[in-house]
């Protein structure tokens, strides 16, 4: 089939975005609709001493103020993170309580203290500027180092030291000694710069309560409108699920920030209920910087051994990551099962050990997004093999060649299982498609242009398919993690595929009609793919981790197993054969080795008909199912960049980008392509421009894009891609998930390339010109010295 | 208050509005073209951009009424019936993946083609990466977005 797996099918959805029809939050309007705005801290640490509204609700047009004493007075409960994790003495995780809007205390800039419900969102604006708010400001502390210091000032009273907790992984021991034994050990000091997801739809809510029904409805820009049902009936208390429908219509991106049910959706929803109108809030950009849920902000110091013939010996780690203000709904797990147990990355390593203390600091809150953990494992394990063939004067592809993972399946010493990957064959389809052969004299043609040349490699693995329901459970999930489908094939034989994964330019549209295109033969325009409504679809743990293809396809193709049989089965009795003999074949249902057939839609009219069905058969052709992964997926692949610095001004430009990606099967490969360039420029987001920034006091600096450097256009090339496919054994399509790869990949190959042109290892993400112009000059200090 | 009276997607439109209303809520709020969007307050994204007598501006940074009289096209007006060259462009090379960017992309498109076509310059690689400057996408990575123009110019 043209449309099947495989195929470069164009987007079916494209349509509506391209002549502006898209359907995103912000764009519904509700009858008797208010908008709601904020009231927030200016301070990163403040006691709330007193609220005065009086002026803001005598303004014309306010419709309500109300407070966090207000809303817990109500009995809407804390937020939560929904993974617990244990210090390495056995003590649980330290959570300290976050009411959507703040009582008594506010803890980073933008915390929320009230909320002003209005006739518009001018209106709501100005009268939230109106109320007063009393605050004794308390010392702030922003940066994770700080937070462990003694005497730092403390973010919350059941967290001493800010320390949420110290959590370890591996022998610790016999990594120690494992390192002293080392011919070569290599010690590197990084930090995984704090990052603003920054999906360009900023976040919107508009929630309705119908009094009669005693019933609520959320519109809301969320990756898994169920989970956010699910987080707001049984920890929020805002409505019983039942009572509770929640749709996340167009979404503009995500890239984790959108997964979290944040104050502002909880606070909409309860202000309905108070005001009895609909609330709508959206956004604004400055707003997104303040509250959206920010990525990465590690401080990692580790130590790696080799032996005498370059094979890993050990490898100890000891990071410091930055939660923010709250414990944001997964932020526990991204740092620890995210983290510490990718970091046997692609090598054969015997000994690991890792440590990792999560700190509370007086900013706001840091959680998962586009790759959560794995970047942070990847940038530290490639920035290590780099610099460690530097040291010992070895050829980095080489090093990285001796200390492959060869065989499959292969058990890591931080809990990961790999199934299946061709390591070797990534890094050389990479160095073939980079012409590796040819960058002696791209680099000798630069110098003669004044520009120093440089080339880093990534190889890169990551666990997607996200997750086993009954293994994360273990490890202290609040949830499971498998994904559902229905598949209803309709009388006339066109076909439904409700989802409980959630597209948000992923292309489900597409790409999910592909996969039953190729089973049925059914033409793709003629499938429909249903989603982001709780209304429409039984159930759905959404989209993120790179696990829409490997679990959510999954949960498709385990429905349609059953439509499938139910299918055969029809057939069989009209066509008065044998089930075993059905073929289901180019849209037609037949009997194999005969002319014996029936046409797709004749049998979805028989099953609706009924006038003929197999006795006892139920009448009807649609199935469901639930379909719980048995393992992660490991994607992995090998990056090369290539970048020329200009030694004047330290600007970089990367001049190629070469990718090679084993993602198991391809549905589209078109999307998969679409998906590694855009993680690849958040890697070199990552790598060069992007930082959040928040003084010593608390106060966010980059509240802007004229502070906070998006990639533009011109800052990244076209990108070389590559696949070199390995299937998943553990799912049945083969699939192992491409959403969050070049996100992981890029920035250690970028700085890699960058620390090559400049000859020194010592720099920091993000590489600004400022930044590189330093390195290089005091790399070249001690030589105009002499 | 103000009361304007604009030519927007070839129709007659008049509204009194707030004078302070912006273009782009003057487009999505009064006249509820949504296709047109807001991704920041500082005049960076251009996800709001349109063609105000025939030239690209971010409407979130024009007055409603400093463009009284004015004739105005957004995403919903370019294509007469088919798809303009442009936004098929974007759809045969994957332009797009959450459609945010979208519409301020095709504007932004469509005017630098023209301008360069009307100037006699050569649309190159570098010359559509260099005038995106002002239109951001988190999605596409730029990659199929220079594509996708590169493919209009040609049958524009
Ligand atoms: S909304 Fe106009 S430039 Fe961002
Ligand atoms: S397609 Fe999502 S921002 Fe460009």
């Amino acid at each position: 089939m043209s449309d099947g797996i495989g195929a470069r099918v164009k987007r079916k959805e494209d349509k509506r975005f391209i002549t502006g029809k898209g359907k995103y939050t912000d764009d519904i309007r509700m009858e008797n609709q208010a908008y709601a705005a904020f009231v927030r801290s200016p301070h990163a640490h403040a006691k709330v001493k007193g609220i005065d509204a009086s002026a803001a609700e005598a303004m014309e047009g306010v419709v309500a103020v109300l407070t966090g004493a207000q809303l817990t007075g109500d009995g809407i409960g804390n937020l939560i993170c929904g993974w617990a994790i244990n210090s390495k003495d056995g003590s649980p995780m330290n959570m300290g309580p976050w009411s959507a809007l703040a009582t008594d205390r506010v803890r980073y800039v933008g915390d929320a203290v009230a909320v002003v419900i209005a006739d518009s969102q001018k209106l709501a604006r100005n009268a939230a500027e109106a109320v007063v708010v009393d605050y004794e400001e308390l010392p702030a502390v922003a940066h994770a180092d700080r937070a462990l210091a003694k005497g730092a000032p403390q973010v919350h009273d059941n967290a001493p030291g800010n320390l949420i907790y110290d959590w370890g992984i591996g022998d610790d021991a016999a990594t120690q000694a494992a390192l002293k034994g080392s011919a070569h050990v290599t010690e590197l000091h990084v930090t995984n710069n704090r990052l603003s997801p920054n999906p360009m739809e900023p976040r919107s809510a508009v929630a309705t309560y119908d009094e009669a029904e005693d019933h609520y409805t959320l519109y809301t820009t969320s990756q898994n409108p169920h989970v956010a049902r699910l987080v707001l009936s049984a920890f929020y208390n805002v409505a019983p699920e039942h009572k509770l429908r929640v749709i996340a219509p167009d979404v503009g991106g995500g890239f984790g920030s959108k997964i979290y049910i944040y104050p502002e959706e909880i606070t909409c929803l309860w202000a309905s209920m108070k005001t009895k109108r609909s609330v709508k809030w959206t956004s604004d950009r400055t707003e997104a910087f303040m509250t959206d849920a920010h990525g990465r902000d590690h401080i990692t110091t580790a130590k790696m051994g080799f032996d005498k013939d370059g094979k890993i010996t050990g490898f100890h780690v000891d990071t410091v990551a930055n939660f923010g203000a709250y414990m944001s709904l997964f932020s526990s797990a991204v740092p620890t099962y995210l983290y510490a147990t990718l970091l046997s990355g692609q090598y054969d390593i015997h000994n690991i050990y890792c440590n990792v203390r999560a700190v509370y600091t007086n900013t706001v809150p840091v959680d998962a997004y586009r790759g959560a953990g794995r970047p942070e494992a990847c940038y530290l394990i490639e920035r290590m093999m780099e610099t460690a063939a530097r040291e010992m004067g070895m050829d980095p592809a080489e090093l990285r060649r001796r200390n492959f993972i060869q065989s499959f399946p292969h058990q890591t010493p931080v809990i990961m299982n790999y199934d299946s990957g061709d390591f070797p064959g990534n890094l050389d389809k990479a160095l073939k498609a980079a012409d590796i052969a040819g960058f002696p004299a791209r680099k000798a043609e630069a110098a003669k242009r004044g520009k120093l040349r440089g080339i880093g490699y990534s190889c890169y693995i990551e666990a997607c398919g996200i997750a086993p329901s009954a293994a994360v459970g273990s490890l202290g999930a609040g949830v499971g993690l498998w994904e559902s489908a229905e598949v209803r094939v309709n009388p006339v034989g066109t076909i439904e595929i409700l989802t409980g994964s959630h597209s948000h330019g992923q292309g489900h549209e597409t790409t999910f009609a592909q996969i039953v295109s190729d089973r049925f033969g059914v033409p793709i325009d003629n499938v429909s793919i249903v989603h982001g409504d709780t209304d429409k679809v039984q159930m759905g743990m959404g989209t993120y981790g790179s696990r829409s293809g490997a679990v959510g396809m999954s949960a498709i193709v385990k429905a349609m197993d059953k439509v499938e049989a139910k299918v055969k089965k029809i057939a069989a009795h009209v066509l008065e054969a044998s089930e075993d003999d059905i073929v289901i074949e180019g849209g037609e249902v037949k009997v194999a080795g005969t002319d014996r057939k029936m046409a797709w839609h004749e049998v979805g009219l028989a099953a609706y008909t009924a006038h003929n069905l197999p006795a006892g058969m139920e009448p009807g052709l649609k199935e469901g199912a639930f379909y719980d992964p048995v393992n992660f997926t490991f994607p992995a692949g090998a990056y090369i960049a290539e970048v020329e610095v200009d030694p004047d001004t330290g600007v970089t430009k990367i001049v190629q980008f070469t990718a090679a990606d084993d993602f198991g099967t391809i549905i589209n490969p078109n999307i998969v392509e679409g998906q590694v360039h855009g993680g690849v420029a958040q890697g070199i987001g990552q790598a060069i421009l992007e930082q959040v920034v928040y003084d010593e006091g608390g106060q966010l600096l980059t509240g802007s894009y004229m502070d906070y450097a998006m990639p533009r256009a011109d800052d990244v090339p076209f990108y070389t891609i590559e696949h070199n496919t390995t299937v998943c054994p553990n799912n049945p399509l083969g699939i192992k998930g491409c959403g969050e790869a070049g996100a992981i990949g890029a920035p250690p190959a970028v700085i890699n390339a960058i620390t090559d042109a400049i000859g020194t290892n010592d720099l920091q993400m993000p590489a600004t010109p400022a930044r590189v112009w330093a390195a290089l000059n005091a790399a070249r200090a001690p030589m105009a010295a002499e | 208050m103000a009361t304007i009276s604009m030519t927007v997607n070839g129709k007659a439109v008049k509204r009194a509005v707030p004078d302070n209303t912006l273009l782009s809520e003057f487009l999505r709020e009064h006249l509820r073209l949504t296709g047109t969007h807001v991704g920041c307050d500082t005049s960076q994204c251009g996800a709001c951009v349109v063609h105000v007598d025939g030239r690209a501006i971010k409407s979130c940074t024009a007055l409603a009424a400093s463009l009284d009289g004015a004739t105005v096209t957004t995403i919903e007006g370019l294509a007469n019936g088919d798809l303009h060259p442009m936004q098929k462009a974007f759809n045969d090379n994957h332009g797009l993946q959450c459609g945010f960017c979208t519409p301020g992309m095709i504007m932004s498109g469509v005017d630098m083609v023209a301008r360069y076509k009307a100037e006699g310059r050569e649309l190159t690689e570098a010359a559509i990466r260099h005038e995106l400057e002002g239109n951001i996408c988190r999605c596409t990575g730029y990659h199929n977005i220079v594509k996708s123009i590169q493919q209009a110019a040609a049958e524009m």
